[in-house]
């Protein structure tokens, strides 16, 4: 018996899950290309990847280290912005970041750049706030987040260079299909890779009890604040994305309700799982679309359906399964591999679950 | 190897260790013993770090344990099995191991000490799939003594292995505390079962409200008519 999963394998699943998004991709593109998915719904699209980043990063904070945070769509807003300031910035010194046929190099490198720079602002805020927080034990970081995501509203909205309550308009539409598509896939893998890392699993141990992880040789309060962070930076970059998306941002947007809105996407999509957070954001991004016909009893349908599943479901969709493609593959290959006979191969995979 | 000296420890306004000194030596069983409130824990809890002294020193081997992060502690070769057991029940039997050898990168070596582990403790291999929170109490106290290990350490610090236990579980358990310190590890045991700490132990102290009333030879203490009369119900 054996602690840890052989290269092998692992390079297998990561081939397996890369050759699965690529399959999402071409389809996504081969429906937008024959008409089938028209700008309405590929919109729609875009604002399904930016949620599943923002639950997906807030899983990190609420689902494997167990800390609620009210503030999230704070560091979004921070991103946004200092993404959109970076990118009219360049607009405005004459860089040509898109032309009538679709956007330059340039264009592209400042995107990236403008969602490195969102995630980098957004994660220097969430150290500032996770340190003093996430010194002690018990629920401060609610309190100290809710706070802080209103502050930063307050804030843009009352200094000039973020264009105050009238908001900030004409920002370069720079978030492309294509690139949000694979930044979206990167993210998720980046965070998976993490949750079943080393670091992964000591956040997971303080979550369970603090004083054994510190007991095992962890140091709690880094590790509390290294998740905080990342957290912070992905939703930046969710927050940049977003800008770019919409050419407009107005701090409403990121008043404490939408901070609310992607906590009740992880805590839906079950707290310890990040295919639940996807599950929920696709989810919950698509039904208010879907019952926009039914516009006055839309929210009455919304709000119907999270009751629902709390009562049936109380510990979300997913709870604290993972899908994996590589054990269904596995699963459906050999249907009788659960028999201690299959042992070997099938151990492994339970430890990583890759 | 392990030295408190004169050590004092508060809570608020409240002087709960007076001036506690006690010795383990390589290759000791030292049982800590005494009543509920007696201090046992906070002595254990002081040494390990998870609580702050007003006085005194800890030295393990010459270093000076105040003087370094708790969670560090654990890479000078001591390992705490805390009280109540404290293993991380949503995580599978081995993911927990796995989180006890966290200080360590030789794989060849975490490998090594988890077949020892499941050697000490068969059942924990037949359980090793289950989420620790599934096991049973006596169970879920091998789980706890197992995660020490596998930090291989030097000294290992145990509070209360025997708690909420059966009677025959409490029997294996210290079976496999003698069996371990056979195999040369050092144990600095706290107990408030003082019949089964003392049949185990090298020497022992007894803590009375922060202050050791007694300590020397277990066997002599067992034996000891105010130990028998106060502990042992005799």
């Amino acid at each position: 018996m054996k602690l840890y999963v052989n290269q092998k394998t692992a390079y297998r699943s990561y081939v397996i899950n890369l050759i699965a998004v690529v399959l999402v991709f071409l389809l996504l593109k081969g429906l937008m290309s024959a008409g089938i998915i028209n700008s309405y719904v590929a919109g729609v699209c875009m604002t399904v990847m930016i949620n599943i980043i923002l639950a997906a990063s807030l899983t990190l904070t609420t689902g494997l280290l167990g800390q609620i945070a009210l503030g999230h769509a704070g560091f979004m807003s921070v991103g946004a912005y200092s993404a959109a300031l970076l990118v009219k910035h360049a607009k405005d010194s004459g860089v040509v970041l898109s032309t009538p046929d679709g956007i330059t190099p340039a264009g592209y490198g400042y995107f990236l750049l403008s969602l490195l720079l969102a995630g980098v602002v957004a994660a220097f805020f969430g150290l500032i706030v996770g340190i003093p927080a996430l010194r002690l034990k018990g629920d401060y970081l609610a309190i100290i987040t809710l706070g802080f995501g209103e502050i930063i509203r307050v804030i843009i909205e009352n200094v000039k260079f973020t264009g105050g309550a009238q908001g900030l308009s004409g920002i370069p539409r720079l978030a492309s299909f294509d690139v949000v598509f694979w930044l979206t896939a990167l993210i998720i893998a980046i965070l998976f890779a993490f949750v079943r890392s080393r670091h992964g699993r000591a956040i997971k141990a303080i979550r369970e009890d603090d004083i054994a992880s510190e007991a095992c040789g962890i140091s709690n309060t880094y590790y509390k604040v290294m998740a905080f962070t990342m957290s912070a930076f992905f939703a930046g970059i969710a927050g940049a994305i977003y800008a770019q998306q919409m050419a407009v941002l107005g701090a409403k947007t990121f008043n404490f309700l939408k901070s609310i809105d992607i906590l009740v996407i992880v805590v839906l999509g079950g707290l310890g799982s990040l295919t639940g957070s996807i599950v929920a954001a696709t989810g919950l991004t698509i039904l208010p679309e879907a019952l926009r016909s039914f516009s006055e009893y839309r929210m009455v349908i919304y709000s119907l359906a999270l009751i629902i599943v709390m009562i049936f479901k109380p510990s979300g969709l997913f709870g604290n399964y993972e899908f994996s493609l590589t054990h269904l593959l596995s699963k459906l290959r050999r249907p009788k591999s659960n028999t201690p006979a299959a042992g070997g191969e099938s151990k492994q995979k339970e430890v990583t679950k890759a | 190897m392990l030295k408190v000296e004169n050590l004092n420890v508060h809570y608020g306004a409240i002087h709960a260790i007076h001036g506690v000194s006690l010795e383990v030596h390589q290759g000791e069983i030292v049982s800590l013993i005494g009543a509920n409130g007696a201090g046992k824990t906070t002595v254990l809890h002081t040494i390990s770090g998870l609580k702050k002294a007003t006085s005194g020193t800890v030295t393990l081997e010459g270093l000076d344990l105040f003087s370094i992060d708790p969670h560090k502690i654990v890479q000078h070769g001591m390992a705490h099995v805390p009280e109540g057991r404290r293993i991380f029940s949503e995580m599978t039997v081995m993911e927990n191991l796995e989180m006890g050898a966290y200080i360590r990168k030789d794989k060849a070596g975490i490998d090594a000490d988890l077949e020892k582990i499941f050697h000490y403790f068969p059942r924990l291999r037949e359980r090793s799939k289950q989420l620790g929170g599934t096991l049973s109490g006596g169970e879920q106290q091998m789980l706890a003594i197992g995660r020490a290990l596998m930090s291989q350490p030097k000294i290992l610090l145990m509070d209360e292995p025997s708690m909420g236990l059966s009677p025959l579980l409490v029997k294996e358990i210290f079976h496999i505390i003698g069996q371990l310190n056979r195999d040369g590890m050092t144990i600095l045991l706290v107990e408030q079962n003082a019949k089964m700490a003392l049949s185990i132990a090298n020497r022992a102290y007894v803590l009375e409200t922060g202050n050791v009333v007694m300590s020397g030879n277990a066997r002599e203490l067992l034996e000891d008519d105010k130990v028998r009369k106060a502990y042992l119900g005799a």
